[in-house]
């Protein structure tokens, strides 16, 4: 009679026991993921605010003319900073950038979903991927003292002799300038987009590209016809998600454009850019009594153009998620 | 009248002709362009190892940078320093992104979890010039530049990284494994713990691989957070730290083709890490992939 007891006494100890320490874990456990989210969500808000604050003085001096000023002067009295010719130098090199990558970023989506042997498949799909991992000071690397020296000597007197009635491609030759930057940029542009573009392609029904083929298409003429269309908002997201990462990528850009704040029309020429700019000067900005904060304001506007580029890629990545119902 | 002879239905006409000749033009463009980009993987990877053969030693491994002037030397300071960012960065990123994975499949509703998806994102979409430049702001104005800072900014860079792929893989656990646990009266923080989590060890350990390999090859947020004039190895992340990035990005814009060769011989040690911590997360993925499909 007396086991039973014992037994009994303890068993509800321990339960409560345990029910207390479930209690204590879920609330725990609860307490810490969501404090881990509210830091990630809080992060953003902190990075926002921390940028606009270290841009202030500038904002409040230059105002918002300092998007249209082109002087970049340390040692002037007084100082003068002006955005423009980083802007230029941004939107040059993306741009040229992007338009070499995005006929080849889609070919190499279309190559890899539709072309490409089963087995080649894998291994090129593999070794496109291994090009988005090679660390962009790397790149840059390569950029200054491999493909430098093949610009200077062989591209740019081609691209003179072709096209050198276009001011684009005049002037003297230079191992920097905006030509490497932009050949650096498409480099890292390519792995993302084909990436995305091959993700999009694969979900492409059966069913559509067999009745394409059905009529008698060719390959070309059925991707023409209902792959392309079929994707065509998450090409563009692909693209999209390419120029935001030339738009921010600093440390490739500064070690190849040559860091000159102005703004030349020849593409054999040095320039700069918005992140590139912050890369080359920031070292040294505290010596002057305004630059950090000029800094700061290149930041913020490079901050703002990534949040646009990337945030609609994904507004349309989303719609397209949901008009194939996943 | 029908000129047309009725067999010549059944062969190609010019039209058919030209439209399989334009077809075979862009399928060879779109494989060339395929190969080109491997080409260009080749060339770099070749170039860094071709570079870089003459200028490995084991001084590299075993000597700090010579001091301003004197020749000689090696890269142990920025090899250590490199190693040291990546472990503070990871112990600070992978907790923090497992524990919002947790959060937002197991307990957050769908709209509270979109903003923390949407906020991961965006902070992914952040160029890393710009968190380099926040946490100066935030950090190093305060407490100076340090490999702790500096571990900060990278772990800001891993963070999303860690979080989305633990993410994608808690959706992958079937709900009757939870279901299972619930039913047997398991409670809640015990199922996530010794559930949930342990099936997606593989995935998680993926993201975190991948995560790794970014953050090591990062320079941009880096660069104003840990200085690079220091001669010493420390494993001591209060201190300011060198790192491999970092003296690449440093040497390859000085003349000294001596420090170009150690910076070549930098990007081989850093590639070959790179590629090796890939292939790696790839080798785990695909375990992880099978171990899930065997359930």
């Amino acid at each position: 009679m007396d086991a039973p007891a014992a037994e009994r006494l303890p068993a509800s100890a321990l339960a409560s026991r345990r029910s207390r320490r479930d209690r204590v874990g879920d609330i725990a456990l609860y307490g810490l993921s969501a404090a881990a989210s509210l830091v990630a969500v809080f992060l953003i808000g902190l990075l926002i605010y921390k940028v606009f604050e270290g841009a202030w003085p500038s904002i409040n001096h230059f105002g918002i003319s300092f998007l249209w000023e082109k002087v970049w002067d340390e040692n002037g009295h007084p100082e003068v900073y002006g955005a423009l010719s980083l802007i230029y130098g941004t939107a040059i090199t993306s741009a040229a950038a992007l338009l070499i990558a995005a006929p080849l970023s889609i070919a190499i989506g279309l190559y890899l979903s539709e072309l490409a042997p089963g087995g080649v498949r894998g291994v090129v799909g593999a070794l496109i991927e291994m090009l988005a991992a090679i660390p962009s000071v790397i790149i840059g690397l390569w950029g200054i003292l491999v493909l430098g020296p093949f610009v200077q000597n062989t591209l740019e007197p081609i691209l003179s002799s072709l096209l050198g009635w276009l001011p684009l491609f005049s002037g003297a030759h230079h191992t920097g300038g905006l030509l490497p930057a932009m050949i650096v940029l498409t480099i890292m542009i390519i792995p993302i987009s084909s990436a995305v573009c091959r993700e999009l392609f694969l979900t492409v029904p059966t069913d559509l590209k067999e009745g394409a083929f059905g009529l008698g298409l060719t390959r070309w003429e059925m991707v023409r016809g209902v792959v392309l269309p079929y994707t065509r908002g998450g090409v563009v997201a692909a693209i999209l998600l390419g120029l935001g990462r030339a738009l921010g990528e600093a440390i490739a850009v500064t070690q190849v454009i040559g860091n000159q704040n102005v703004i030349n029309v020849s593409w054999f020429n040095f320039g700069n850019t918005l992140a590139s700019n912050i890369a080359n000067k920031f070292q040294g900005a505290s010596y002057y009594h305004l630059e950090p904060s000029a800094l700061f304001y290149l930041a913020a506007i490079l901050l703002i153009f990534t949040l646009i580029v990337n945030v609609s890629a994904q507004v349309i990545v989303k719609r397209f998620e949901l008009k194939q119902g996943r | 009248m029908s000129a047309v002879p009725e067999t010549g239905l059944l062969l190609a006409s010019g039209r058919v002709r030209r439209r399989k000749r334009v077809g075979k033009a862009v399928e060879l463009a779109a494989t060339a362009g395929s190969f080109a980009a491997v080409a260009l993987l080749g060339l770099m990877v070749g170039s860094v190892v071709v570079k870089a053969l003459p200028a490995l030693n084991w001084d590299l491994f075993t000597k700090n940078q010579a001091v301003f002037g004197e020749s000689g030397g090696g890269i142990q300071n920025a090899i250590v320093g490199s190693l040291v960012l990546i472990v503070v960065a990871a112990a600070m990123a992978l907790p923090l992104g497992v524990l919002i994975a947790v959060y937002v499949s197991e307990f957050a509703s769908p709209r509270i979890g979109v903003v923390v998806r949407t906020a991961l994102d965006v902070l992914n979409g952040v160029p890393s010039i710009v968190i380099g430049i926040f946490i100066y702001g935030l950090l190093v104005l305060r407490f100076k530049q340090s490999g702790l800072v500096a571990s900060v900014a990278l772990a800001i860079i891993m963070l999303p990284l860690i979080s989305r792929s633990a993410q994608e893989v808690l959706k992958l656990v079937p709900p009757s494994l939870r279901e299972a646990s619930h039913a047997l009266g398991v409670s809640k923080w015990r199922t996530v713990l010794q559930v949930v989590l342990p099936t997606t060890l593989g995935g998680i350990a993926t993201g975190a691989t991948l995560a790794i390999a970014r953050a090591a090859g990062e320079t941009a947020p880096i660069i104003f957070t840990t200085t690079l004039f220091t001669n010493t190895t420390t494993f001591d992340p209060r201190n300011p730290v060198n790192s491999i990035p970092f003296m690449i990005f440093y040497n390859s814009e000085s003349p000294d083709p001596h420090l170009h060769e150690q910076a070549w011989a930098g990007a081989f040690i850093l590639i070959m890490f790179v590629l090796g911590t890939s292939l790696t997360a790839r080798y785990l993925l695909h375990r992880a992939a099978r171990k899930l499909q065997q359930r």
